[in-house]
This record gives structure tokens, sequence and C-alpha cells, in this order.
């Protein structure tokens, strides 16, 4: 393979280095900080579950950004990975609680604006309603599961220490369902600008199994969120678990539930056909921010415990990083392209 | 690995379970023995069967002990319940602090023998019913707060009611020592055994309202 190639593929590695150091800690943050996962069982957990929802379940969402503007050229992915990334930095050192998924969204409108291509606005105005969905839907969601538990909890009598056991267990198998489900819907901001201009060929076995160009994107990813899990998310899976959201066990898990399936119904093309084959609008499979969702589902609870608990300036920073870190990510990708196709001579569109 | 690791922790917390339970099985049977204890000294002095349930007391006091330190090692080293590990812990070495309490009058009985005369036994055997029925009140508490969260306040309300019940019987049998020709050396006596039997009392509320602080740090 060409080295530029492997170059311009490292943007998006560190895109997916990125997400796997922060995202992570929004499916086991709580768990591990509050000492109830070990952090060596979360990591294991979470990459071989993020690397199997973004083979098996990535590729409705990459579609989806695919029709907002589907990046023909290398170099133009790399300056959409590089503004993406860029701007995500940003607005962390701002403490804005923002995503790869709208810094990805601005980045390919910015591309479509340098290079004159046009931006498809029912889907960019799909995608704009699904993130201000996610958290409400995310905060019903883990209403709904704090008063199951409650109920349950009420009914159940169980030991002190048994619930402990069940508890950890149950973080256990939501952080598994929530790394699949992480690796399903995010996996489209780490690898989907480079899914039409992938080179990498069908790999055919046999002729009864085939691993295709866009698999093994995904796979490249996947393994990109894996080690951002093992070499730099424990410090962030602390400080969620520790500073951010003083939570017990239990509305740990409920928060983490509710985030995985958040992550999955906007990911998920077997739920999105079923609801349109019974006459349901069909949920858009869109990446949706992992953070904006455990903040959501922080929030619900925090209603539902007569809302004291709430941090609305949290909430308040959400709606600010919707606007502008999308407007951010284009402006870079503006320069970024300009300097690609000006200064090193780069094709960043055909 | 992984079915290994989810199937001893569940084995383990079984083994826990049992343990905390035994822990407060033995702290209401010494106080069962504490009654009897206070019964036979009260009827027959020091005999045999009196020094032999002394030493019971005593044996079930080193196994609490045991029970205490075993549970200590294993929430730490497995990192069990973490958010309740230093309620849990704590509030085993105040029920332990009870048992000691039990075992220390037991004792006291036994070196410093002291003389009660007829007209004061039934106030102290009365005494001693009430501070059992209190701890027996602040088991069932500990039991609810492991199993049953929300009847912990019920029981702990009950140890309130045991305590303040001795209070008066303290004070009553107190005042009536002091009232009687005994020698002064003699009511200081009798007074430090009543007043050391209702300390119990005192101790049990307190591990009760400790209890009760712990129950709403649970909620989820």
């Amino acid at each position: 393979m060409d080295l530029t190639i492997i170059i311009f593929l490292l943007g998006g590695l560190f895109l997916g280095w990125s997400l796997g150091a922060n995202d992570a800690a929004n499916v086991f943050g709580t768990a591990v900080g509050t000492r109830m996962v070990q952090f060596k069982t979360a990591a294991l957990v979470c990459s071989v579950f993020v690397i199997l929802g973004a083979i098996i379940s990535g590729a409705g969402t990459t579609e989806t950004l695919g029709k907002l503007g589907a990046i023909n050229a290398l170099p133009g992915a790399f300056a959409a990975c590089v503004a993406a990334g860029l701007s995500v930095y940003i607005m962390t050192k701002f403490g804005l609680p923002v995503s790869t998924t709208q810094a990805i969204v601005g980045a390919i409108v910015g591309w479509n604006v340098y290079t004159g291509s046009s931006t498809n606005i029912k889907i960019l105005f799909t995608i704009l309603s699904t993130w201000v969905l996610c958290p409400i839907i995310a905060a019903l969601i883990a209403m709904f599961f704090f008063i199951l538990t409650k109920q349950i909890l009420k009914k159940s009598n169980w030991h002190l220490l048994r619930l402990d056991a069940y508890t950890r267990t149950a973080l256990l198998l939501a952080g598994a369902f929530g790394a699949y489900s992480l690796g399903a819907n995010n996996i489209a901001n780490v690898m989907g600008v480079f899914v039409p201009i992938s080179p990498f060929t069908d790999i055919h076995l046999m002729n009864v199994f085939t691993f295709s160009s866009k698999e093994q994107l995904f796979l490249l990813g996947g393994i990109a969120i894996a080690v951002g899990v093992f070499t730099y998310s424990k410090k962030v899976m602390f400080t969620v678990g520790n500073d951010l959201l003083k939570l017990s066990p239990q509305a740990a898990f409920i928060v983490v539930i509710a985030h995985s399936i958040v992550l999955f119904l906007f990911a998920s093309q077997g739920i999105s056909d079923f609801l349109h084959s019974i006459n349901l609008p069909a949920i858009p499979l869109v990446p949706v921010s992992s953070s904006q969702a455990v903040v959501g589902a922080v929030i619900g609870i925090g209603i539902l415990k007569g809302g004291k608990e709430v941090q609305w300036d949290i909430a308040g920073k959400i709606v600010i990083g919707w606007f502008f870190l999308p407007v951010m990510a284009a402006l870079i990708s503006l320069v970024v392209l300009f300097v690609l196709q000006n200064i090193f001579n780069q094709t960043v569109y055909f | 690995m992984f079915s290994f690791k989810t199937k001893s922790l569940f084995g383990q917390t079984k083994q826990l379970e049992k343990e905390i339970d035994q822990f407060v099985d033995i702290l209401s049977e010494v106080g069962l023995l504490f009654k009897s204890i206070v019964l036979a000294y009260l009827n027959s002095g020091i005999t045999d069967k009196f020094d032999e349930t002394v030493k019971q007391v005593s044996e079930m006091e080193s196994r609490a002990d045991k029970i205490t330190k075993e549970v200590e090692r294993t929430l730490y080293e497995e990192t069990l319940i973490p958010d309740s590990r230093s309620d849990v812990l704590r509030l085993l070495e105040h029920l332990d602090e009870i048992i000691g309490m039990y075992q220390g009058n037991c004792y006291h009985f036994s070196i410093q023998k002291p003389n009660f005369p007829k007209e004061f036994q039934d106030d102290l055997i009365k005494l001693s019913e009430t501070v059992v029925s209190c701890v027996e009140s602040l088991c069932l508490t500990v039991r609810s707060f492991f199993r049953d969260i929300k009847s912990v306040r019920d029981h702990a309300h009950k140890v309130t009611f045991y305590e303040k019940e001795s209070d008066k019987q303290f004070t009553s049998l107190a005042r009536k020592i002091f009232d009687s020709e005994l020698s002064l050396d003699q009511k200081m006596h009798l007074r430090y055994f009543v007043e050391k039997i209702d300390r119990i009392c005192d101790q049990a509320e307190d591990i009760a309202d400790e209890i009760q602080i712990y129950a709403i740090k649970r909620s989820i």
C-alpha cells in the first residue's frame, strides 16, 4: 500500500484512538471509577465489542454520513478527520461535552462548501434533529429504567452483597452492549469518510465468506478505538467515575443501559426496518454523541430525584456544542483543505 | 477467565452473606446467654453452670472477632460493595463492641461478685430483659439493612423505644439503690453494674441511628 495512503488513513485512526480514549469512559467510566469492574476487564470487553459492533452493524450510520457528502479523494477525507479532531480538541479544552459526531458532520459540510458539492439539506436536518433527540430519549429511557429498578429493588429484598454481585454483572453486560452500540454507531465518524475511497479490496474466502473493503476499514477503525481504550481511557474513566458523575452503582447501570439503547437505536438497521414495516416512522441511522446520551440519562435520573442534582449548566453546554462545534469543524476543514491543495499540491476532490 | 470470575464472585458473595448472618446470630445469642447468666447469678451465685455459660460467651466473642476480620479481608481484597464497604465494616466493629460489652458484664459478675439484695433483683432482671430486647431489635435492624432496607426505620424505632425504657428502669433502680440503707460503697458498686448494663442500650441506639443514615445512603 502506498505510504501516502497510510498517512491519510492515520487521520481516521487518530479519530478512532481519541474516540476509544474518551467515549469508552461513557460506557465503563462509572463502573471502573467506582471500582465495580476492573479496568483490564472493562478494556478487554469494551475493545472486543466495539470491534464487533463496528464490523457487524456499522454500515447504517456510515451510509447516512455518505449521503451528507461523499468525499471522493483521500486527502479530502484526511482534511475532514484533521478538522474534526482539532475542533473536538479545542472544544474539550473549554470543558464542553462534545463529540466527534458533530465535528465530522461539520467537517463534511466544510468539504462540500470547499468543493462546491451540494449538501443534502434533508439529511443534514435529520442529523441535527437526532442530536437534539439523543439526550432527550436517553433521559426518558433512564427515567423508565430508574423507576423499574427501584420497584425491582423494593420487591426483591436481595442481600446487599448479592445486589452488589448482580450490579457488577449487569454493569459488565450493559458495558458490552454499550461498547457494541458505540462501535456500531460511531464507527462512521472514524472511517465513514474513507468508505467511498477505500484503499482495500474485498477478500473472498473459498466463495463462502467475503470480507468487504468496508468491513476491513471498520476493523481497522475498531482496532484504533481499542488501542485508544487500552492506552488512554483509564484516566478518563476514573475522571468520569469519580468527579463528574457521583452515582450509585445501580444508577450507573441505568445510565450505561440508557446510553447503549440510544446508540443502538440510531445504529440498528433491523429496528429501523421493523418500524418501517409496521408503518411507523423509521429511526434515522445517524451517529450520535455518546457523551450527550450519558449526560441526558444523568439529567433524567436527576429530574426523578427532584431536580436538585441536575447540572443544568452541562445541559446548556451541550446546546452550545450543537451550534459551535460543527461550525468550527467546517471552518477548520476549509483551512486544512486549502493548505493541502495549495501548499502540499494534493487533490482534495475529483 | 470471565465465567470463572463471575462464578467466584457469586461464590464469595454467598459465603460473605453467611458470615454476616452468623455474626448477627452470635450477637443475638450472646444476649440470650447474658440474660440467663444474670438470672443464674441472682438465683444461685457463681456455679459451674454460670462459669460454663460465661466461657461460652467468651468463645462466641472470639468467633465474632474472627468473622469481622474475615469479612474485612474479603471486602477489601475483592473490592466488594465499594460504596458501602466502609459503612459495613464500621457497623460490624460497633456491633462487635456490644458483644464485648455483654462479655465484660459477665466477667464483672464473675470477678466482682456484686451482692444484689432481693428487693433489687426483679428490677435488675427487668433491666437486662429490656437490654436484650433492645439488642434483638438492633439485630433485626441490621438484618433489614442488608436485605430489606425499607424496614430499617421500623426496627430502628423499636431500638429507640427500648433504649428509653432502659433509661427509665436504670433511673428508677439507681434511685432505689441510693434510697436504701446500704453502705455508700455497696451503693456505688451496684450502681456501677446497673449503669454498665444500661450502656449496652445506648450503644445499640447509636448503631441503629448509624444504620438509618447508611440506609439513606444506599438508596439509588
